[in-house]
């Protein structure tokens, strides 16, 4: 059954917020949601009552810290439905320091000279800078699967592209199109060529129902902070025998079963990976976004949000006679609820300022994909991005916004 | 609290719209890029000097209504004066561009009301320091401009 919109609302202390004289209204999900109060109130409730270093300890608050934590690593686990469970679960500080650990630790170990990455143009700067970084250090070849005229991968010349390609790495959703890719069918076609798949599952985690086993991908990173939690962890998810080959990323306490003088034994599980103490308050809080995504359940998410981006989409086609064009698939194809507005002879930053004076929270700029851009001729644009706790009551007070952009600049 | 229209004044819109000295020259004109990474913004400068003088000068780019205008609304306001000219008028505006926003006593009144007069149109600008985060949009023209000079003197 579908979940109240404006009780999640009510749950969401920000939106009590005045800007400029006007309720906000926030679009901007898809850079950061926001923090409904169970999630605050599992961080606080760890800090004035469990707070203490998680592993080894033995008096009790310290060995609640540590449940607390490696419940969290187990919730994230059933979540995501991963096949080995929460032995393949490493907590990170974000999706971008995930894709790092996937090429440093993984790719500096298994590619070289003549091996290929296959990314695509429609990615983040997270999932291309650290294959670049590798291309300098180890010789790897990084290809791009280009994006077409629909906005979506042009996967016509795929099979040809994968010639020596070791890994496949790529969005689930697009954080700038909305597009939603075929997960899927590219990790057949990976796997059919005796490669490895990444996912970018910053945007799909938040917004779509993910099923590991379903999926058959081989690693996975996303945010916690995109999908109700709080900022400062990420999730890097791969399965157990791939992390079990993969040398450890940061060196320091916590990821070690033995130093000596002579050198080191690093630990096994995922806390090969998380050197130093980690992020206890926010695993915390993550917990608890996962039990709320939970309770509201990701299918009426994805539902909720894709009403809201028909709605968008079709009023935006009809109210400004053209001026405002929507850099993303149409309406009418699968897609998420991120939209990329191009307003005609105003600039993106013009479009937010004035915005801002209506309290709308909206995004300019090129959101860190740059090549996607370039693609389209564009150095930026203005991007509108729902929640579970949007209403279509936000589009009403964009439209209102727009129009007054539209009519400032004409 | 920071009024819409203290940003985008009239004047402003209008050398968005229309903006002056738009094109670029041949050498010897001497050219420079100027660039903010964090909004895409791009412009590229050419300024004819001679005897100590800005003859003429031109700009390309793109980016936001307060860069742009910015870039224009300056090329009108340098064309045709001395270099010494120029660079007060360079100093003058980026000082425009720092004053912290508070209530100035009757001194500072005066001496604000005189730089302004002394601007002209260029203090149609001076809003932007209003909105922090355009300050960079409306000094990226002046940054090249100054870059450009520097070049010109090496």
């Amino acid at each position: 059954m579908r979940f109240d919109p404006k009780l999640v609302r009510g749950d969401v202390p920000l939106l009590n917020r005045v800007i400029n004289g006007r309720p906000i209204t926030y679009l901007d999900s898809g850079a950061s949601s926001l923090t409904p109060r169970p999630v605050i109130e599992a961080m606080d409730r760890y800090y004035q009552h469990h707070h203490a270093n998680v592993h080894r300890g033995v008096y009790q608050t310290a060995n609640e810290a540590t449940a607390i934590y490696e419940g969290a690593r187990e919730a994230t686990a059933r979540f995501l439905n991963a096949p080995g469970g929460s032995p393949e679960i490493v907590f990170t500080k974000n999706a971008t320091e995930s894709f790092n650990l996937l090429a440093r630790s993984w790719g500096a170990t298994f590619l070289g000279p003549g091996d290929v990455v296959l990314v695509s143009e429609m990615e983040h700067h997270a999932n291309i800078v650290p294959w670049f970084q590798l291309r300098e250090t180890h010789g790897v070849e990084v290809r791009f699967i280009p994006v077409g005229d629909d906005f979506r991968l042009d996967l016509s010349r795929v099979e040809e592209a994968m010639a020596g390609v070791k890994l496949v790495s790529v969005t689930a959703m697009s954080n700038v199109l909305g597009t939603i890719n075929p997960v899927r069918a590219l990790a057949d076609l990976a796997h059919a060529h005796g490669a490895l798949i990444a996912i970018d599952g910053a945007q799909s985690v938040a917004h779509l129902r993910t099923d590991l086993v379903d999926l058959d991908v081989d690693f996975l990173a996303f945010s916690a902070h995109k999908m109700l939690g709080p900022t400062g962890l990420g999730v890097f998810w791969a399965r157990e025998e791939l992390l079990r080959a993969m040398p450890p990323f940061l060196g320091g306490g916590g990821m070690i079963k033995d130093v000596s003088t002579d050198g080191f034994t690093p630990a096994t599980g995922p806390s090969k990976f998380e050197a130093g103490t980690p992020p206890i308050a926010q695993a915390a809080g993550f917990a608890a976004a996962l039990r709320y995504l939970d309770g509201l359940g990701m299918d009426n998410v994805a539902a909720h949000e894709h009403d809201l981006t028909v709605d968008a989409l079709t009023r935006l086609a009809t109210t400004f006679d053209g001026r405002v064009r929507v850099i993303g698939p149409d309406n009418g194809v699968e897609r998420g609820g991120v939209i990329s507005l191009d307003v005609e002879g105003v600039h993106p930053h013009d479009v937010a300022q004035v915005l801002d004076q209506f309290g709308v929270c909206v995004r300019p700029g090129h959101h860190c994909a740059k090549p996607l851009m370039k693609r389209f001729g564009l150095a930026a644009t203005a991007r509108a991005s729902f929640g579970p706790y949007s209403l279509t009551s936000d589009t009403d007070v964009l439209l209102e916004a727009l129009t007054h952009a539209v009519e400032m600049f004409a | 609290m920071a009024n819409l229209d203290d940003l985008y004044r009239e004047i402003i819109l209008d050398h968005y719209r229309s903006p002056r000295n738009r094109g670029e020259l041949a050498p010897p004109a001497h050219r420079t890029e100027g660039f903010n990474p964090l909004c895409g913004d791009e412009i590229v400068l050419y300024a004819l000097v001679e005897n100590g003088v800005l003859l003429d000068i031109k700009l390309t780019g793109h980016g936001c209504s307060i860069s742009q205008s910015s870039s224009s609304l300056m090329s009108a306001a340098v064309k045709g004066k001395s270099l010494d000219d120029v660079r007060e008028t360079i100093a003058t505006f980026k000082a425009l561009m720092t004053t912290p926003e508070h209530t100035p006593g009757d001194d500072e009144q005066a001496v604000s009301d005189a730089n302004l007069r002394r601007l002209g149109e260029l203090a149609a600008l001076a809003g932007v320091v209003k909105f922090p985060v355009r300050i960079k949009c409306a000094t990226l023209a002046w940054n090249t401009l100054a870059q450009a000079l520097d070049e010109i003197d090496a």
